[in-house]
């Protein structure tokens, strides 16, 4: 507020009188308040960074096995991510269930935002209701009602009950995501489409798809991230099979090897880059 | 049609653009994979609990083994005994909540109204955390909050812990990683809805001898209130059902819900104490989102 009104002098002048005492003192107290919220910004972000911060400084720890404690700098643990045994396989199983599940749950969401939003049809409630209560119920229970399912139906966990229930949970994120883009779509431009002799086809291939295209690249982004992290529900659902949280998890007692926390780092650089990287390209495309 | 072109918004979500050439069947047909989906692995499995919840052990039978006895009354003595976990959990998910709404408000505010040119980076930086496994995060506050970590030897210094105090295996480590955890959930829905906010009603405000309190007040967080509502239930949600920060932060004595249905499905395979505490679990959260929700009056969730 307070940063706008010099523009507005209009509007200011009115309420602010001119003694040159007090505007010392109201800047004096402006001033302080704005670098306030700077200061309380910085500290905030300090917080969010120190457990990244700690992760990627323990990847080079030459900790050996257990990496609790720091006992000196080394980059073997970066020249061999792979060393400890069944990281790199773990984080294979997750980088497979996440593509997998991403992209079934991408298509599948995606049609049922189209349906919502551009179809009028029975039942509408019902199926919103469907897809918010997931997003509503505690991972805990998601994980514990499929492996009841699967094994009343006799089915093992492993690989491909750990998709199922990826693909379960991802739906509505989907959903969200891609109902949120496509609500907002000018429908006058699919209309200028079909004006200009276009068929249905063509101004879904041409516009809409395009149009719609970041909102499905975000949902589909959430999903892996999503699916990649997922521990609760994996757990509950993965038989033997292990996943790159799973590992760590059931390493945490014993200390977590050093490659994990190179694993971690990594795809958190990765994960930066991409978003870094989108968001300039997107700006240049807004030019 | 016409009305549609002079029409200066984009239709609202509840009448889509007529397109009369479309199939009856089309949405139903766009519905069937992903509904049947969530029908098969989200509806179903809710009920299979339901039933689950209600067989028995019968005597001498192996563990592991039940037959269905239709005991309602197992929800009744599953909550009897596990109540106190109930209460720690949704005690745990409260502070959590208003803590982290604490810290997130003036951080989404600082995004929204004070970064400058700044402003998409620190977004990026907000989510940043969600990049590293959230097991991993949670493991690194558990090297820091340890006992000859740097918190505690800071706390010590200063003297606001004792010699043998401690900061892990209490209530305030699992809280402090479950408002660490879900920290971003609370910040970006009040981020998004502060950005939508038309600045000029702030102006209005001052132009109206408020001063910067009262139009906070008055102004900011009535508009902010949808952001605040979505980011109290994400946060709140996974919240109380979360256990890998119990887990992990934890000891016995901080146990929540989740670590006794874990336990009793997967280690102890007592399904259906485990099925009717997760039931429970379930229903009292619709329970409190509902009142919440009608409420704060927002219906605009989905």
């Amino acid at each position: 507020m307070s940063t706008i009104a010099p523009q507005r002098p209009a509007t200011t002048s009115v309420t602010r009188r001119p003694p040159v005492k007090r505007s010392a003192w109201a800047r004096l107290r402006r001033w302080s308040s704005a670098h306030l919220i700077q200061v309380y910004m910085a500290v905030a972000f300090v917080y969010l960074f120190v457990p990244i911060a700690y992760t990627m400084a323990f990847s080079f720890n030459n900790g050996g096995r257990s990496n609790l404690v720091w006992r000196g700098f080394t980059l073997d643990n970066w020249k061999n991510p792979c060393g400890a045994p069944d990281v790199c396989s773990a984080l294979g199983n997750s980088v497979k269930i996440g593509f997998i599940a991403t992209f079934v749950a991408t298509v599948l969401g995606t049609m049922i935002a189209f349906a919502l939003v551009r179809h009028r049809f029975r039942g509408r409630t019902a199926i919103n209701l469907i897809i918010f209560l997931p997003m509503a119920t505690p991972e805990v229970v998601l994980g514990a009602s499929l492996l009841a399912t699967f094994l009343n139906a006799k089915v093992n966990p492993g690989f491909w009950t750990i998709v199922t229930a990826h693909v379960m949970f991802c739906i509505s994120f989907v959903v969200v995501t891609v109902k949120a883009r496509l609500a907002g779509l000018d429908p006058r431009l699919e209309q200028a489409a079909m004006d200009l002799y276009a068929n249905e086809y063509e101004t879904f291939r041409r516009i809409t798809l395009p149009l719609v295209m970041p909102g499905i690249a975000a949902a589909a982004l959430l999903s892996f991230s999503l699916s990649f992290d997922d521990f609760i529900i994996t757990n509950f659902n993965s038989g033997a099979v292990n996943t790159f949280p799973k590992f760590v998890y059931v390493s945490a007692n014993r200390g977590i090897p050093a490659q994990a926390n190179v694993i971690g780092s990594a795809m958190f650089i990765l994960a930066l880059v991409i978003v870094l990287v989108g968001q300039a390209v997107g700006r240049r495309r807004a030019r | 049609m016409a009305a549609q072109f002079t029409a200066a918004a984009p239709s609202p979500v509840g009448l889509p653009p007529a397109r009369r050439r479309h199939g009856r069947w089309t949405p139903y047909l766009l519905l069937l994979p992903g509904m049947g989906w969530l029908a098969l692995f989200f509806v179903t499995p809710v009920f299979t609990l339901m039933s689950q919840a209600m067989q028995t052990r019968p005597d001498g039978a192996p563990v592991g083994y039940f037959r269905q006895t239709w005991n309602v009354g197992h929800y009744w003595t599953s909550l009897q005994e596990y109540w106190p976990w109930f209460v720690r959990s949704f005690g745990y998910a409260l502070i959590a909540t208003i803590v982290a709404l604490a810290i997130a408000f003036p951080l989404a505010y600082a995004i929204a109204f004070k970064s400058g040119r700044a402003k998409n980076l620190l977004l990026v930086l907000v989510v940043a955390p969600f990049f590293v496994s959230f097991i991993l995060r949670t493991i690194a506050w558990k090297q820091i909050l340890a006992d000859q970590g740097p918190v505690v030897s800071m706390l010590q210094t200063v003297g606001l812990l004792g010699d043998n105090g401690r900061i892990l295996s209490t209530p305030v480590a699992v809280l402090s990683g479950i408002i660490y955890n879900f920290l971003p959930f609370m910040t970006l829905p009040i981020y998004a809805s502060l950005e939508r906010m038309d600045r000029r009603l702030t102006e209005a405000a001052s132009d109206l001898y408020a001063n910067g309190w009262t139009s906070l007040r008055k102004v900011t967080v009535p508009l902010a209130m949808p952001g605040i509502i979505a980011g109290t239930l994400l946060t709140f949600i996974p919240a109380a059902g979360d256990y890998v920060n119990a887990a992990l932060l934890g000891n016995r004595d901080t146990a929540m819900i989740g670590n006794v249905i874990d336990a009793r499905f997967l280690r102890l395979s007592d399904y259906p104490t485990a099925a009717a505490l997760s039931l429970v679990l379930m229903l009292s959260i619709l329970v409190i989102v509902g009142v919440y929700v009608r409420r704060t009056g927002t219906e605009e969730l989905v």
